[in-house]
């Protein structure tokens, strides 16, 4: 029997370690809005000078990149996980394959942006 | 392996239990987040860059409806993290038998409802 190739565009190959990296991923990322959200919670007159200063001290800034970098992986899994769900024969007909390689490929465009853009914007303060 | 199997689910004949409906929400808010990232980054980049930019995003977010999206994307955050965290504690074997998943995923709709109505006022 010839087994096919199904899995090429998870994140590892693996289902197990993308297991692994989603909740690893997720705990940061949830530390993190608790984090940020504190933060403007607890300072509701807020200056443009204080907001700087608490995003540019380097541990929020390595902080910010390791939440980035964590966003990054965990919304590929995700948006990899629905799209292969749905985006299939059965609801988008015999070109449901070539749909979900445009979908994914934009999932990964909009990735890229996203992170060039937050590791550009963090490190500039 | 026949690969072409019949499939026949109509989705609107079921009746979803409270798990299940959590399940897709939380797909829902996954995809829904993955977007507003846009809109997060773009108002922290501008309330960053300058004085002028800060005062810029502190007159929009005064305004309803950029107030009422930042809410909905609270809200789809909050859920999306307390489904998460309910998750993280099934994968321990707790919350797994029928009625303790039942009981969790309306612990998640309940924290979501109260967290938005807090987060709701802060913001107002």
């Amino acid at each position: 029997m010839v087994s096919k190739v199904t899995n090429v565009t998870s994140l590892t190959r693996s289902g197990l370690s993308d297991f692994v990296i989603q909740r690893v991923s997720a705990v940061i990322m949830a530390v993190y809005t608790f984090w940020v959200l504190g933060f403007f919670i607890a300072n509701p007159d807020l200056t443009h000078a204080h907001l700087v200063a608490y995003f540019a001290s380097m541990p929020m800034v390595l902080f910010s990149t390791l939440t980035v970098l964590a966003t990054a992986a965990h919304a590929w899994i995700g948006m990899w996980t629905v799209g292969t769900d749905y985006i299939r024969p059965h609801y988008f007909g015999a070109h449901a394959t070539s749909f979900r390689l445009v979908y994914q490929a934009g999932c990964v465009a909009l990735l890229f942006v996203y992170v060039a853009w937050a590791l550009q914007l963090f490190w500039s303060l | 392996m026949k690969t072409e199997r019949p499939v026949n689910l109509d989705l609107t004949k079921f009746s979803f239990p409270i798990a299940a409906i959590a399940s897709i929400t939380h797909r829902i808010t996954g995809v829904l987040l993955f977007v507003a990232i846009a809109y997060l980054l773009w108002l922290l980049g501008l309330a960053l860059d300058s004085p002028a930019g800060f005062a810029e995003a502190g007159t929009l977010l005064a305004q309803p409806l950029p107030k009422l999206v930042l809410l909905a994307v609270l809200a789809a955050l909050l859920f999306h993290i307390l489904a998460g965290l309910k998750h993280l504690v099934m994968d321990f074997h707790h919350w797994d038998s029928l009625e303790g998943g039942r009981r969790a995923s309306q612990g998640v709709f309940v924290l979501t409802v109260v967290g938005t109505v807090l987060a709701g006022a802060w913001i107002w």
